[in-house]
């Protein structure tokens, strides 16, 4: 392999490729939960090359915006494929990334030594909603218009300096061509500072080893040639096997893409079919789903003060709590094997109340569920969603856990 | 390199100002980029007043008006509605619109120039949807007290033919009155009001 050593002596690519790939020793027991990191890439190597081909026919103008996605979806050769893996792609980067950051909620792949790469994944998680946020004017079709308007409005609501931190971001005392043509030069720029971002979370990850299903260090049991007894390869083995869940994700992913790409309005709304009109709002306005526990946190909170202001407090801070999260967990052990009958209960609530936040997102706040309004419920899993965090340090270290095993489980 | 004879104190007194100069000299290099984000000069020239012909408009009737690139809406009020709003009072979250921006001359009961036509931004307080115009009494929606008024679709904030906020919704304070003036009986010009009237 002359060329390689020619290249190795310049670049170290052999070195790259070993402390990466083939001899990167990953726990040998990943599960299921472990196909989530790799698809999450690959949904965002699909958005980058499906949206640059978009670019080439989108017309990021206020007068020509909406016509030029339905010539995209009409009148170029496969511009509705082009189109579907993207907007479909939006909606599966949230599952796999929702997923892959249960996964590390369940088995502590937050704690100590990793409280860095858990960091670097939420900033990958703000990131990526903002440029799905700013992705998500670019068809300027009613929901798009009145969705950023809402969003941006929130800005508004900062106290004293509100009101004009909202017409910077606009560039205009509405949502118009001037905020469409900036939303598509962030929204083309975010996935690059995305793809950054990712390449750091991996460094970091492979500075401190991958967690696993039971929560042991096996960088603490070595043999003599210093690799980890329930260490194995990365490459072969988990390249092969994330392949396989590659394989079963795309059939998936291109069962939607053919044959419902619209979800029933969950990843494609109703009202988006429709041309921007600035001065009629649709009957009944929610973001996408992804975006709706976050939405109806907002909602519950009522004004004080004459001020929208705590609902935007709360929702930021229902995203920032999980900063927090390595130190307000105090549990001996990391895994939820391991951990006692408390908090796996207060995990289950608060994936509940999760879900439940989404759907009450997307319902009108004032419809009424089992006697109570919807708002009233918001409220009430809005509280849990937050116990979950804020009394973590004591639920945490008072639950009973059990004995963590020296080595790796099956 | 030797270190001897090397001023250490000065050496990093001569780093800091340099990276403190520099500092200041990105920070200005900032300003026209983040000045650039402004609405441009032509989206503030957008910004002038607007006249509205209102000679069609019947009673019971909504006329709508961009300005500012924003709904405007003008509302010709019935007797039957103008005699309503007194009994509200109670329901709403600032009667008196005290909280609440509007043009002096429209602080009173009616929150407008003549009681019979009423002047608004049609952009909810909340969050800036448009609420839909609901003049209709006691629909199955909106249940059996109500008098006819707005609904915002988007976070059922409700408010009375005057724009009043009723108490216990999302917006916080009445809908905004703009500036505006009676150039004749059939004209208004929205957006300037002269500071005469």
């Amino acid at each position: 392999m002359s060329v390689l050593n020619w290249i190795d002596r310049r670049f170290p690519a052999t070195k790259v490729w070993n402390e990466h790939l083939a001899e990167y020793y990953a726990p040998k027991n990943f599960n299921f939960w472990y196909f989530f990191g790799s698809l999450a890439l690959l949904v965002l190597v699909n958005q980058i090359v499906t949206g640059v081909w978009l670019a080439m026919a989108y017309k990021p103008s206020a007068a020509d915006a909406f016509a030029s996605v339905e010539y995209i979806m009409r009148d170029m050769d496969y511009g509705w494929l082009i189109r579907y893996l993207h907007s479909t792609g939006a909606s599966a980067f949230f599952i796999v990334v929702y997923l892959h950051m249960f996964r590390g909620l369940i088995y502590g792949s937050y704690r100590e030594p990793r409280e860095l790469v858990w960091i670097i994944g939420l900033v990958i998680y703000l990131i990526m909603m903002a440029t799905a946020f700013f992705g998500y004017l670019l068809p300027w079709g009613q929901m798009s218009y009145w969705g950023a308007q809402v969003i941006v409005n929130l800005f508004a609501a900062v106290p004293f300096i509100g009101e004009d931190l909202s017409i910077w971001i606009r560039g205009d005392y509405v949502i118009s061509d001037a905020t469409l043509n900036r939303f598509f030069a962030l929204h083309f720029l975010l996935p690059f500072v995305l793809a950054a971002l990712v390449f750091i979370h991996i460094v970091a990850l492979h500075k401190v080893g991958s967690n696993n299903p039971d929560g042991i260090e096996i960088k603490q049991n070595k043999d003599a040639q210093g690799i980890p007894r329930d260490g194995i390869r990365f490459h072969p083995y988990y390249t092969v096997k994330d392949t396989v869940g590659v394989g079963v994700f795309l059939i998936f992913f291109t069962a939607v893409v053919f044959f419902w790409p619209d979800v029933g309005g969950l990843f494609l709304e109703a009202p988006n079919f429709e041309p921007a009109n600035p001065l009629k709002t649709p009957e009944h306005i929610a973001p996408v789903w992804y975006f709706t526990p976050f939405y109806a946190m907002l909602r519950a909170i009522p004004p004080m003060f004459g001020s929208q202001f705590p609902g935007v407090l709360v929702m930021f801070a229902s995203i920032l709590i999980l900063f927090a999260l390595p130190w307000l967990d105090r549990s001996p052990v990391k895994s939820i094997r391991y951990k006692g009958g408390i908090f796996k209960f207060a995990i289950v609530v608060f994936a509940i109340s999760f879900v439940i936040l989404g759907y009450l997102g997307m319902i009108p706040s004032t419809r009424m569920l089992l006697g109570l309004e919807a708002s009233l419920w918001a409220q009430i899993f809005t509280g849990l969603y937050f116990l979950f965090f804020i009394l973590m340090p004591w639920y945490s270290r008072l639950s009973q856990a059990q004995p963590v095993p020296e080595r790796v489980t099956a | 390199m030797p270190e001897e004879g090397v001023n250490l104190q000065k050496r990093r007194f001569l780093t800091t100002t340099t990276a403190v100069v520099g500092a200041v000299g990105a920070g200005f290099a900032a300003v026209p980029f983040i000045a650039n984000w402004q609405p441009s000069q032509r989206a503030r020239a957008a910004g002038a007043p607007e006249e509205a012909d209102i000679s069609g408009l019947a009673a019971g009737g909504l006329l709508r008006v961009k300005w500012r690139g924003k709904v405007c809406w003008i509302v010709r009020r019935t007797p039957e509605q103008i005699a309503e709003l007194k009994t509200l009072d109670g329901q709403l979250a600032d009667p008196n619109s005290i909280a609440s921006r509007q043009p002096d001359y429209c602080a009173n009961p009616h929150r407008s120039i003549k009681p019979d036509y009423f002047v608004a931004i049609g952009i909810c307080t909340h969050l800036g949807c448009s609420p839909t115009f609901r003049p209709e009494v006691a629909p199955a929606d909106l249940g059996a007290d109500w008098q006819g008024g707005f609904y915002c679709p988007c976070h059922g904030s409700k408010f009375d033919m005057a724009g009043r906020v009723y108490a216990g919704v999302p917006a916080p304070t009445n809908l905004e009155i703009p500036p505006h003036r009676y150039l004749s009986d059939d004209v208004i010009l929205i957006g300037a009001d002269g500071g005469d009237v």
